[in-house]
């Protein structure tokens, strides 16, 4: 238990990281030339990091799978970044996007990390303006804002329906800015297969070359992993194909906690699953929820009817259209927060009001076209309507949207404390991959936010704290044993891979193994089905280490070697998702019980006995992983139950 | 639907490199085309024989990894799309199609229909951003940018940097790429301290690292996924006479 310290510095939540600032210790330059850090990954998180840390004149070498760092996966955002800027004038602060984020995580995150995050997202803001970022702007030329779920003021700053990418090139700039002046060494299409812990310190990684196959060892001081989400563990996700959850897996083994890996995002707006064939799910961002309406038929008769290819959507005249979100969250409506808004789709589609496959509802644009003239709509939302007709062959100019929740996002990741390091001292986790501030439940905008948030404003400080002790450790040569051992491991691990030869592809089990996850640990979950899986998984583990099949070899370009590697962990790291979401004896957030709501369907949370984050440790293949807790305490903000019909 | 596919099959960089067939049968129309891709390979991988490789990340058309010579075509017969983004739908029942990568001396083909596209990254690193350190940046609204501006650079900005533009052109120019970086940075304020340098840097680099000249024929702009405009060029051609002349 003693490992879980938050490290969260005293005194009054406004005044926390102003004092941790003034009182940490920091390196001063010249010795700063003497530490190397390795960054894993090169989305926002890791590129905004390895550019300040550059900046600040660390020596850093960053790695990412992709073949540019530019095409992290951060580049399919779409719809915003949060920051309480208040240019509105419509009643925002700090304190507000702190609350917002709090109650929207359903009271499952740490109070001042989330503190933190609101405090700095101002000068994300500007610092992606000084960038270049062309964000959205009004006649005067000043920044415009959007809303988005779970928030009654409008904070969202965007780029058309690009954020994720404008945000993603800013950084990636300031990044080869860096890399050109020396600071920052990049290596691409390089995957990250284990850690090495040394005198029980993180001190370095263990690559794969992606083109040669060759198995490259790489010293750091600190490393920091910022690897995105995991949620491709489900198959089918709006996730990147090559999305992983490898890194922070082998971080996990060798030690590192991960809390609340149960917690998962499922997007209320994705475009529905139309074949067998199909490869990942696309969404359509949350921002489109402003001007949209969600709707089914009233009538049982006429969504049959609709699916039947017998009437369409025309057919159905105003009075006879449910806009449930409206009808049962009269004061949010379709801004309800994600996890709301996924489940009551489920459950007019589960009722049988589903309309196209009966796993669809409709996002209806004609009133705004009415009341803001289709230009306007255009100028919104132009590219996503375009991505929309291409993707699905039919024009939403014209037509209302279909859509259906899909996984999306991960809350849950690596167990971090106040400086964002995990349980292994001189690792450290941000982005996606850290639990750190969205709860159970992340609302819309606030992932981009926290990503920058954490590289460009509290690691660079934080991490200088653990550093400012390490100046006089000299680089560890790479023959160190430690280096020898994970070498050997990672290779043996592939090794056993490549000779197993069996008769199924990694895909097949992959689809298998996710669909599997889907139904049990998706939107809605239970003790029994829970309970099954994991003997499920059990089998399916065997299953992938006795028949899988890998054509070529392990020293070439062999993308089945590559997404036999990620889901070999993808396998393990489902099952401690379905252990988590079985102990959490509670509904929360994206964390659905069945056996735990109230009559009306909303989620039932147990703030007695579940109102903290949990803690798991791994202690080796032949033993249960145990399970610590952290207890949050909530000082400044009144608990609530979630409500969003009032 | 059924497809007979010729697809260019290269073990490595410095091997020969052909034309393989293969026929594929049973296709949904609906499937996109790195699906059906993926519906190949697993029948190849039936076969115990190794699977077609080819770059593809997001599968929805914005971070830039896929990209194949369809028909003769970059990302196919259909405008202003991605690879990932093109469906079956838009081919015939029976059609033969022909795959192949990027043709272009700057990016060399690594493996059959993948190619080394770090040429990009170079020109980015030679002066693609605006310097400014973590920290040290104005206040956001402090300095207003005209609605026009602001649009116009979020125009130049939509590149995803897939390469299309240097399949396309016949002199394997990288101008549209460039343009859209300079562009995207010289109509704002914050961008113009920086203008002359930038463009003379970038410009230096393309050169160096072996890409053609512009000759405006424009099949760029025509295969861009994105849409970006030949003025964007101009726009280029404009700063880096401007910075010269200084
Ligand atoms: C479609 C979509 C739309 C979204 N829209 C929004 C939005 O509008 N607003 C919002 O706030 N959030 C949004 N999100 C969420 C947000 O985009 C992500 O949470 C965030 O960008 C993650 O950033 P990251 O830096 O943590 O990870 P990523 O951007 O995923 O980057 C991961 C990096 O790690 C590297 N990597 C991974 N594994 C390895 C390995 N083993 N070895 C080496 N390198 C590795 C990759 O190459 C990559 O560079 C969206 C997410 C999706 C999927
Ligand atoms: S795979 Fe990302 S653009 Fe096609």
């Amino acid at each position: 238990m003693e490992k879980i310290n938050t490290k969260i510095p005293k005194g009054p939540l406004e005044e926390k990281w102003a004092h941790y600032k003034a009182t940490q210790k920091l390196v001063n330059p010249a010795n700063k030339r003497k530490l190397d850090i390795i960054v894993v990954g090169t989305g926002l998180a890791g590129a905004s990091a390895a550019a300040s840390l550059g900046e600040l004149g660390f020596n850093v070498k960053v790695f990412c799978y992709q073949d540019s760092p530019r095409r992290a996966h951060s580049i399919a955002a779409q719809g915003g970044i949060n920051a309480a800027k208040n240019y509105t004038n419509d009643g925002d602060s700090v304190y507000r996007l702190f609350y917002d984020t709090i109650k929207g995580g359903d009271y499952r995150s740490r109070e001042s990390n989330v503190y933190r995050l609101a405090e700095v997202s101002g000068s994300i803001i500007d610092q992606c303006v000084a960038q270049g970022v062309p964000f959205a702007r009004d006649y005067g030329g000043l920044l415009e804002n959007r809303s988005f779920g779970g928030a009654q003021v409008s904070r969202t700053f965007y780029a058309r329906g690009q954020t994720g990418q404008q945000l993603l090139l800013g950084a990636y700039g300031a990044m080869m800015r860096q890399i050109n002046k020396g600071t920052v060494a990049l290596y691409i299409r390089m995957e990250m297969l284990d850690i090495v812990i040394i005198d029980g310190k993180a001190r370095g990684i263990v690559t794969r070359n992606l083109l040669t196959g060759n198995i490259e060892r790489h010293f750091g001081h600190a490393v920091v992993l910022a690897t995105g989400g995991y949620g491709r563990a489900f198959f089918l996700s709006t996730m990147a194909m090559g999305s992983n959850g490898s890194a922070i897996w082998q971080a996990y083994k060798k030690g590192a906690y991960f809390a609340n890996p149960s917690f998962v995002q499922i997007h209320p707006t994705c475009i529905p699953v139309h074949g067998d064939y199909q490869s990942k799910l696309t969404l359509m961002s949350e921002s489109l929820r402003n001007d949209g309406r969600i709707w089914v038929p009233k009538k049982k008769e006429d969504a049959e009817a609709i699916r039947n290819r017998i009437k369409s959507h025309r057919d159905i005249p105003e009075s006879e259209r449910d806009y449930y979100l409206e009808r049962r969250y009269p004061a949010f409506g379709n801004l309800v927060p994600r996890d709301v808004a996924s489940r009551a789709a489920k459950e007019r589609c589960d009722a049988g009001y589903g309309v196209g496959s009966g796993l669809a509802v409709y996002l209806d644009f004609s009133d705004a076209v009415k009341r803001l003239g289709i230009d306007t709509i255009r100028e919104r939302y132009g590219n996503l309507f375009q991505m929309y007709d291409k993707l699905v062959d039919e024009d939403p100019y014209q037509n209302p949207m279909m859509i259906y929740p899909a996984i999306h996002y991960c809350m849950g990741g690596l167990w971090v404390d106040y400086e964002l390091m995990t349980t292994i001292p001189g690792l450290y986790s941000i982005g996606e991959c850290n639990f750190s501030d969205h709860g159970a439940n992340r609302l819309g905008a606030s992932a981009l936010m926290q990503g920058l948030a954490d590289g460009y404003f509290i690691l660079p400080y934080t991490i200088q704290n653990y550093l400012a002790d390490d100046i006089l450790t000299p680089k560890i040569p790479l023959e160190h044993h430690a280096f020898e051992m994970a070498e050997k491991s990672v290779k043996e691990k592939i090794t056993k891979m490549m000779q197993i030869r069996g008769k199924t592809s990694v895909d097949t089990i992959h689809r298998k193994f996710g669909l599997l996850l889907w139904e049990t640990a998706g939107m809605e979950r239970n003790r029994q089905d829970l309970e099954k899986t994991i003997q499920e998984f059990k089998a399916l583990k065997e299953e992938f280490w006795s028949d899988i099949r890998i054509p070529g070899n392990d020293h070439e370009l062999n993308p089945e070697l590559e997404k036999a590697g990620r889901v070999a962990d993808f396998i393990e790291i489902g099952a401690l998702m379905v252990r988590d979401a079985l102990s959490r004896e509670e509904s929360c957030g994206g964390h659905f019980r069945t056996e735990y709501q109230t009559e009306d369907g909303e989620a039932m949370r147990n703030d007695n006995d579940f109102m903290h984050v949990a803690v798991w440790e791994c202690r080796g293949p032949d033993h249960e992983p145990a399970l610590h807790e952290e207890s949050l305490s909530y000082e400044n903000i009144k608990i609530q139950t979630r409500d969003y019909k009032h | 639907m059924d497809f007979i596919l010729k697809i260019w099959r290269q073990q490595d960089s410095q091997a020969k490199g052909k034309f393989e067939t293969y026929q594929v049968t049973g296709i949904s129309p609906d499937c996109s085309f790195l699906e059906m891709l993926d519906i190949l390979n697993n029948r190849l991988i039936d076969r115990f024989e190794k699977p077609i490789c080819y770059d593809h990340d997001c599968r929805e058309g914005i971070c830039g990894s896929c990209g194949l010579y369809i028909n003769g075509r970059p990302h196919g017969p259909d405008s202003a799309i991605t690879t990932c983004q093109l469906h079956m739908r838009r081919f015939r029942d029976g059609d033969t199609i022909i795959v192949e990568p990027w043709r272009a001396k700057p990016f060399p083909v690594i493996k059959d229909l993948v190619v080394d596209r770090s040429a990009f990254d170079e020109i980015i690193m030679a002066g693609g951003y605006i310097s400014v350190h973590t920290g040290s940046a104005p206040e956001a609204n402090t300095i207003a940018v005209p609605k026009v501006k602001a649009e116009i650079s979020m125009d130049a900005a939509a590149c995803i940097g897939c390469g299309a533009c240097v399949a396309a052109c016949k002199n394997a120019s990288a101008m549209l790429f460039v343009a859209s970086k300079i562009s995207q940075l010289a109509v704002l304020p914050q961008g113009i301290v920086e203008a002359k340098e930038r463009v003379r840097k970038m410009v230096a680099r393309m050169d160096e690292l072996g890409f053609g000249n512009c000759t405006n024929t424009g099949a760029c702009e025509a295969e861009c996924p994105k849409g970006i405009s030949l003025t964007h060029i101009a726009r280029l051609n404009r700063e880096y006479f401007a910075a010269k002349l200084l």
